[in-house]
C-alpha cells in the first residue's frame, strides 16, 4: 500500500492516475514525476516496488509543494489580497467572483444556492 | 496576457515626475492623482496617494504588499448600497 504526503493512493489504478489524488498534482505533475523516478507509465500502483515508492515519496517531498503546505499558501495568498484592500481582496470579502464575471445572472459557484428574494417582481409577461 | 517584462512596470510619466518630485524634496505630501493604471513599484512604499474613483479621491497608504498591483485596485468605483427590497426590510 503506498501512502505519500499523507495520502493513501488507490490500489487498483495506473500509478501516473493514483498520483492526482494527491492535492495539487494533476495529469502533468503525475507523468513527470513518473519520469524523474524512472517508473514505467501504467504500472499498477500495488505492483510497484518498495524502492519505486520511496523515489516517487521523496521527490514529491522535495521539488513539490503539495496537501497542506499548499493549501495553506494559497489561502494566505487570499488572505493578503483581502488585507491590503485591493478590488480581488474585497471580491473575495464578499464572496462574489474576482476575476471579473457577471453577477446579474450565475456566479452560483461563488455566491451558493440561489436566495429568493420575497416580493421580487416577475418580468412581466407579453 | 501579461505585459513583456523588458518594458518593466508602468507608472504614467506624468505621475513618475510628480514622485521623484517629492521624494526629493523628501517630504510626505499626499499626492492626487487620476493615473489608476500606474503599477506600484518598489519606491512608493510609504507614500499616501489620493486616488480618483471617477467621483472623488480615495487615500492610499502604500505598504510592501501592494507593490506589482495598480493605483485603481485600491480605489473601488463602485459604491454597492444594498437592494432596494432589503431596504423596505429594515424600515
Amino acid at each position: 500500500m503506498a501512502r505519500i504526503a499523507g495520502v493513501d493512493l488507490p490500489r487498483n489504478k495506473r500509478i501516473e492516475i493514483s498520483l492526482t489524488y494527491i492535492y495539487g498534482i494533476g495529469r502533468t505533475l503525475a507523468s513527470d514525476i513518473c519520469k524523474k523516478a524512472g517508473v514505467e507509465h501504467g504500472t499498477k500502483t500495488d505492483q510497484l516496488s518498495e524502492s519505486e515508492v520511496i523515489k516517487l515519496r521523496e521527490i514529491i517531498e522535495r521539488e513539490y509543494k503539495v496537501e497542506g503546505d499548499l493549501r495553506r499558501e494559497v489561502s494566505q495568498n487570499i488572505k493578503m489580497l483581502m488585507d491590503i484592500g485591493c478590488y480581488r481582496g474585497l471580491r473575495h470579502r464578499r464572496g462574489l467572483p474576482v476575476r471579473g464575471q457577471r453577477t446579474h445572472t450565475n456566479a452560483r459557484t461563488r455566491k451558493g444556492p440561489a436566495k429568493t428574494v420575497a416580493g421580487k417582481k416577475l418580468a412581466p409577461r407579453k | 496576457m501579461a505585459r513583456s517584462l523588458k518594458k518593466g512596470p508602468f507608472v504614467d510619466p506624468s505621475l513618475q515626475r510628480k514622485i521623484d518630485r517629492l521624494l526629493a524634496s523628501g517630504s510626505k505630501q499626499v499626492l492626487r492623482t487620476w493615473s489608476r493604471r500606474s503599477m506600484i513599484t518598489p519606491e512608493f512604499v510609504g507614500l499616501t496617494f489620493h486616488v480618483h474613483n471617477g467621483k472623488l479621491f480615495m487615500p492610499v497608504f502604500v505598504t510592501e504588499n501592494m507593490v506589482g498591483h495598480r493605483l485603481g485596485e485600491f480605489a473601488p468605483t463602485r459604491k454597492f448600497t444594498g437592494h432596494a427590497s432589503d431596504r423596505k426590510v429594515r424600515r
